[in-house]
């Protein structure tokens, strides 16, 4: 997306503690580190879970300029390979969650292969149909449960040892999950390679021009986040024990979307913010399901035609505007 | 009883021509998705809600009015183009000159949000539509027994969108919607007012899509999740055809349908990805789609 | 959250009266939760009227238990399991829910049993239809299933109908635990008492076009297409089977499930003469239509066999905790077992050892338009089937729990 910039790169190369990257870091992880004994830990995971996936999908639209239509495709099927290995193949946790991210990046060689070769709205309707192709996968074959989805997974114990079975344990390890995953992006992101990703986005040609293999790029961008993806989905079923067509739908697909651009494209922390507001909203609108659809529409709707940078993108130079003026007083 | 390829002929008759059927919606649905890309360059994920609208419409109109299946099938693509016009004009043209990925959120907002207040208020378990009395009963060709309404819905898409064809190759009017697609400020130029002429696009294309849902309510319920089940498959096609092609719309529209309908009798649990497949092989060997032209 | 606090204590005398018996209640509710689907395919037979029924149980029992109010959910499980245990786990997490009512939707009844047991919540299941929950999914000690199962249904419908000498059957099954279940007892139905089973073909849930899937059933020549199937669904195919004239040439329709808001909404003249099997029908006697016309005046319609099956569960589970004096789910299932299920909706009930709530089931025909007195008049009662011969007997059930 052309005119959304890029936020947190700028706060952090300003000094301050305002803009210290770790600080931040480290108070947030103290926080989610004591929440879940104030608050229900399932629901704070399940909210990490999304916050992670849409960060990964964050990942390709916000710095490789790529919107795809069809992540639910990575986090739903990987989702069911994690759910596989643990209630089929009785593998350990650690396995179970590594066999679904594997998967994952696979399928995103796959799809990434063919949506590449085209861009812009033809990349976004390409990897839509596509992850329906996916869809259709998960719901006719023997090892997914059609309509029911798997049921019951098993919280196997972590390394084989590790007891995942009461859910303040399941939350730990989501929050470690989320951590790496996070970790792995903000390093990718910083890393040279998302400097090319940035240039690829600003001007294909000029990248091009300067030697780089834009489509490896891409390629490998887009391979990338749909592991994180995957790992969002496994991390998923270890909650929920269950492994359903929900998650490989394309309305999930939209729903990282939304996270996405409500919090904030091209930040680090507008699709973790972005996710948090959505699902703590369909928790509180779950007993109707239609309310949350007409709120989520309604929402996109008002983030394109008015903050088309999201939560983090619109606030964020504004708080360092007030910043940088205050610093001018002294 | 004749058989092909171990099939019995009436077996695999039938099924094509339900088939075709299908593609009649595909076609339609299609055609308008089209359309509005050729001028906006938008795609419209709002087509599967406004489809799903337009059957409402027809079922309003009887519920409360009282109006019937025939003025239903001209009042609401006009109810529903008019209300797509409202969405043009006010909410689509603002974001016009940025990046088209926009128009493409702004839309499955919109369908997120009509869709959502459909199943507020009716729920999703659908609402039934009486077959028109003139249309009731069925001819027996021998293979199948086509029910009179099938058939009308194939002969109506056909006309429908061969009518549209028409408009847009062989009119003046379709002359100067082509020439703003190549050239906005060229036309402009010429003294054509080129945002009304973008209003009305989407007007008639949204307008095809509620048609197609009058078409639908009574075979399938009108229900508000009509159009989200429809409106994947109805993209993949339009990416076959090429984007933005009239032709390629149509003709892509019957062809998977056909193709959706083969793929019934051979191997059944393969025709909800055939389109994707055949989608999946068209982009590795032709990118631009059968009929679009090259990037 | 919709929470129905069905009535306040009467007085604070009668809580001082009665506190040493409601010690034993738990965080002093009793708290039931019910997940059914209030916007989808099953919405008209189950839904609303589940819930208006389950009032109806708990104003009967004055809204309390021996001074402890009783306390109603409700959620909408939107025919997803996922959605439905996910609910299930915050109520029992958060909400303390003693008993969970789980409607209509097979795959989304066994989600909630799974997790009931693991949680040590009663359960008992009204409209889930496959035999799985009292069989391969059993939980003895917690779940219940009450109105109906699909060992039930197919034996009513199909070995009526194979019996009639109609033999040859192929299948429309909706394409999820629920269907494959009804279609697996009916197919065991028709071959053992000589019938053959010529084909079958599943489609998606729900689905509004069944053209292709009726083309498949006639030209398969089987003298009854099997709808294995259930609301909405059942109303289109039999629409359709109606529209590409499958009667017409010959062929019998057999709905396995069908409820009297189906028949309402297809109309007498289409849906004539379906052979069906119910656990309850409204005009079967004088208690069923005491009951079903006080249902009427407060929901609009009569109640189907779900949403009488949810009243009598309800009922019967706040009798069950009255009796035992607490709302520990294993206790009261227990003491379930030993109580006689007689009812407004229950013929000669009683809970059997495996969860399966064993009672009379009826196997009816449609009337015809000209045999209708009026509205919710359908159906004629041919015959009555003893709970041990409509339900499988507990010796050839699969429930690992019980046999040890």
């Amino acid at each position: 997306m052309s005119d959304s910039t890029n936020t947190t790169e700028s706060a952090r190369s300003s000094g301050g503690w305002l803009s210290d990257v770790r600080l931040w870091a480290a108070i947030g992880l103290v926080a989610l580190l004591i929440l879940p004994h104030f608050l229900y830990p399932v629901m704070i995971a399940k909210i990490l879970c999304f916050a992670l996936f849409a960060a990964a999908f964050n990942l390709l639209l916000g710095f490789a300029g790529l919107l795809s239509f069809g992540h639910a495709a990575f986090f739903g099927f990987s989702a069911y390979v994690t759910g596989y290995a643990l209630q089929t193949l009785r593998l350990s946790a650690e396995l179970g969650i590594l066999a679904g991210v594997a998967v994952a990046a696979l399928l995103g060689l796959v799809i990434g292969l063919l949506a590449i070769r085209r861009q812009g709205i033809y990349f976004a309707m390409i990897t839509l149909a596509l992850s329906q192709m996916v869809y259709f996968v998960a719901l006719q074959a023997p090892f997914t449960g059609g309509e029911d989805g798997l049921q019951g997974v098993p919280r196997r114990p972590l390394f084989g040892i590790i007891d995942l079975s009461t859910n303040m344990d399941v939350y730990y390890l989501v929050l470690a999950i989320f951590c790496i995953g996070i970790f792995i992006i903000y390093r990718a992101v910083h890393s040279p390679f998302g400097k090319v990703l940035k240039s690829i986005r600003e001007n294909e040609d000029r990248a091009i021009s300067l030697g780089y293999d834009a489509d490896r790029y891409k390629l490998l961008a887009f391979v990338l986040s749909a592991a994180l993806s995957g790992l969002a989905g496994s991390a998923k079923v270890m909650v929920f024990q269950l492994a359903s067509l929900t998650d490989v739908q394309w309305q999930m697909s939209g729903e990282v979307v939304l996270m996405a651009v409500l919090g904030g494209i091209g930040t680090m922390l507008g699709p973790i913010l972005g996710a948090t507001i959505i699902v703590s909203l369909q928790n509180e609108l779950a007993q109707v399901g239609s309310l949350s659809t007409i709120v989520q529409g309604a929402v996109f709707v008002i983030c394109v035609l008015l903050f088309r940078r999201g939560i983090v993108g619109e606030i964020g130079p504004r708080l360092r505007r007030w910043r940088d003026g205050g610093e001018k007083d002294k | 009883m004749m058989d092909l390829l171990g099939i019995p002929v009436p077996v695999l008759m039938g099924q094509l021509l339900i088939g075709l059927i299908n593609g009649a919606f595909y076609a339609v649905l299609s055609l308008g998705l089209a359309l509005i890309f050729g001028l906006l360059n938008i795609v419209n994920f709002a087509h599967g809600a406004l489809y799903m609208v337009g059957a409402f419409v027809a079922f309003l109109l009887l519920d409360i009015l009282g109006i019937g299946y025939w003025p239903a099938l001209v009042l609401s693509p006009i109810i529903v183009g008019i209300f797509g016009m409202l969405i043009e004009r006010f909410m689509l043209r603002r974001i016009a000159d940025l990046d088209h990925l926009y128009g493409l959120l702004l839309t499955f907002g919109l369908a997120l949000l009509l869709e959502g207040l459909f199943r507020q208020v009716y729920g999703v378990a659908g609402e039934t539509y009486a077959i028109p009395e003139s249309l009731q009963g069925g001819y027996n060709l021998g293979f199948m027994f086509l029910p009179a309404y099938r058939a009308w819905v194939l002969a109506a898409s056909i006309v429908v969108c061969a009518a549209t064809w028409y408009l847009i190759e062989m009119t003046r009017l379709g002359a100067t919607m082509r020439a703003a697609v190549e050239n906005a400020d060229l036309v402009r130029a010429f003294g054509v007012n080129v945002p009304l002429l973008v209003t009305l696009t989407y007007g008639l294309g949204v307008g095809l899509a509620a048609f197609a849902g009058v078409l639908a309510a009574p075979i399938y319920s009108v229900n508000p999740l009509m159009g989200s089940n429809i409106i994947i498959v109805v993209f993949a096609i339009v990416v076959i055809g090429g984007l933005g092609s009239i032709k390629g719309a149509i003709i892509s529209g019957f062809l998977l349908g056909l193709c959706e309908g083969l793929t019934r009798v051979f191997y059944a649990e393969a025709s909800n990805i055939i389109i994707f497949v055949v989608m999946a092989i068209v982009l590795i060997v032709r990118p631009a789609g059968l009929f679009g032209k090259a990037a | 959250m919709n929470k129905t606090k069905a009535t306040l204590l009467a007085s604070a005398a009668t809580v001082l009266a009665t506190t040493a018996g409601a010690q034993e209640i738990s965080d002093d509710t009793v708290k039931i939760g019910m997940i059914l689907d209030l916007s989808g395919a099953y919405s008209a037979l189950d839904g609303q009227g589940s819930i208006a029924a389950v009032e109806m149980a708990i104003e009967e029992m004055g809204g309390e238990i021996n001074g402890t109010p009783i306390e109603l959910l409700t959620a909408d499980h939107q025919n997803k399991a996922d959605i439905g245990s996910n609910l299930a786990r915050q109520w029992a997490d958060q909400e303390n829910v003693d008993m969970i009512l789980g409607g209509a939707n097979s795959g989304v009844g066994i989600a909630l049993q799974d997790i009931t047991s693991e949680k040590e919540i009663a359960y008992i299941n009204n409209g889930a239809a496959t035999a799985a929950l009292t069989n391969e999914n059993c939980a003895p000690e917690t779940g219940l299933h009450w109105t109906y199962d699909t060992d039930a249904l197919a034996n009513g419908t199909a070995v009526a109908m194979v019996k009639e000498g109609k033999e040859t059957w192929y299948f429309i099954t909706a394409d999820y635990t629920f269907g494959h279940k009804l279609e697996e007892n009916a197919a065991e139905a028709v071959t053992a008492n000589g019938g053959e089973v010529l084909g079958s073909v599943a489609a998606p849930f729900p689905t509004q076009d069944f053209s292709s899937f009726i083309l498949q059933a006639q030209a398969s020549g089987a003298q009854v297409i099997g709808l294995a199937n259930a609301g909405t669904d059942t109303q289109n195919s039999v629409k359709q089977a109606q529209e590409f004239g499958v009667v017409q040439s010959g062929q019998s329709l057999a709905s396995l499930l069908l409820f009297l808001t189906d028949v309402d909404a297809l109309g007498l003249d289409t849906a004539q003469g379906l052979t069906l099997t119910t656990g309850f029908y409204w005009d079967q006697d004088d208690a069923a239509r005491e009951w079903s016309n006080r249902f009427e005046e407060r929901h609009g319609a009569k109640p189907t066999m779900v949403q009488a099956g949810m009243y009598s569960s309800a009922l019967n589970y706040l009798k069950a905790v009255q009796e035992a004096g607490t709302d520990d789910a294993k206790t009261v299932v227990a003491q379930l077992k030993e109580m006689p299920i007689e009812d407004a909706f229950a013929r000669n009930g009683r809970v059997r050892e495996d969860g399966l709530m064993v009672h009379d089931m009826f196997l009816a025909q449609v009337k015809t338009p000209e045999e209708s007195e009026g509205r919710w008049d359908y159906y004629n009662i041919i015959r009555t089937i003893p709970g041990d011969e409509a339900f499988r007997s507990l010796e050839d059930g699969t429930c690992e729990a019980i046999k040890g």
